[in-house]
């Protein structure tokens, strides 16, 4: 085991599950980025603000801690710029044809025990870890 | 105000995303990469979120509505099309690929990473593409249900016709 942050990472996932209950309590939505995203890129009336400010949140979360916890936003691998912009176009797309990403599928909508989004999850967990391991060992991590 | 909660809740999500480590494309591989030293720590970030909002989700949807709108917006589907699993998929491939998830990539972003910023238009414009195929889609299975719509009550027309001589 490499960098393991049991502590941190709890705390961070509990942050998590906090933010998402907001967005239920106060709005009675479910916090899935993608589809908050989505939801911008063709806005209908209504649809808009809610996400935005979110959106907005979590960039200005991004600005702050950046300069708080650098060593939070380290690399530490080796991708090109090619594969990186791939790699976003992938999960773009695939996140919108299959209705959901980590926080969507993964924490909401298995708390929920929805099985389409339990299916979902071992589907990106799986295809992530076929992908992680072909790039170590077929590409030795460079990419 | 309905809004500052929501910007609040951009805050605490982007902070749990950041102190879980889910901006560092490294640990996120680490994670998803068992073939080599496996970092479990991602693990805890989803059983954390999992627990907490497990137990806030079943409190807060037995009230009556949430606090600025009138109803809880709960997803229905329970069907499982082809296109759940092929969605699922290429997102774990591009989250491997890159170590990037949707929404570390905007933290990311916002905190400058380079990274970020490749990946994120990448990701919207993965988005945007597929708005537009899956526009395209829904435009022609219509077209194709209203053409069958047209045959059918001629069929009709010429039996009611037929009855009539």
């Amino acid at each position: 085991m490499e960098n393991f942050t049991p502590i941190a990472s709890t705390i961070g996932g509990a942050l998590i599950g906090l933010s998402a209950a907001m967005m239920m309590l106060f709005h009675g939505r479910i916090a899935g980025i993608s589809g908050i995203v989505s939801g911008l890129l063709g806005p209908r009336p209504g649809e808009v603000a809610w996400r935005l400010a979110f959106f907005v949140g979590l960039l200005a979360g991004g600005l702050v801690l950046g300069f708080a916890l650098p060593d939070f936003f380290s690399v530490e691998v080796t991708r090109s710029p090619l594969a990186i912009v791939a790699a976003g176009v992938i999960v773009g797309f695939g996140t919108r044809l299959g209705s959901g990403c980590t926080s969507g599928h993964g924490v909401c909508g298995i708390s929920r025990f929805s099985r389409r989004s339990i299916l979902a999850t071992l589907t990106f967990m799986g295809t992530g870890a076929i992908t992680a391991a072909v790039v170590t060992q077929l590409f030795g991590g460079v990419i | 105000m309905a809004h500052f909660v929501s910007f609040v809740a951009g805050l605490i999500f982007a902070l749990g995303l950041v102190l879980g480590g889910m901006t560092q494309p490294g640990k996120v591989i680490g994670f998803l990469d068992v073939s080599g030293p496996w970092d479990p720590s991602l693990a805890f970030v989803m059983g954390a979120a999992l627990l907490v909002y497990g137990v806030a989700f079943r409190l807060t949807t037995g009230r009556s509505k949430p606090v600025f709108a009138q109803r809880f917006q709960i997803p229905s589907r329970r069907d499982l099309p082809p296109r759940l699993f092929v969605g699922a998929g290429l997102f774990g491939v591009g989250w491997a690929l890159a170590g990037f998830c949707p929404g570390p990539a905007i933290v990311g972003a916002g905190s400058g990473m380079t990274e970020a910023l490749l990946f994120l238009p990448g990701m919207v414009g993965g988005m945007t593409l597929f708005r537009a195929w899956d526009g395209y889609m829904t435009e022609q299975r219509a077209a194709r249900e209203r053409a069958e719509r047209a045959v059918v009550p001629t069929a009709a027309n010429q039996e009611t016709n037929g009855a009539a001589a």
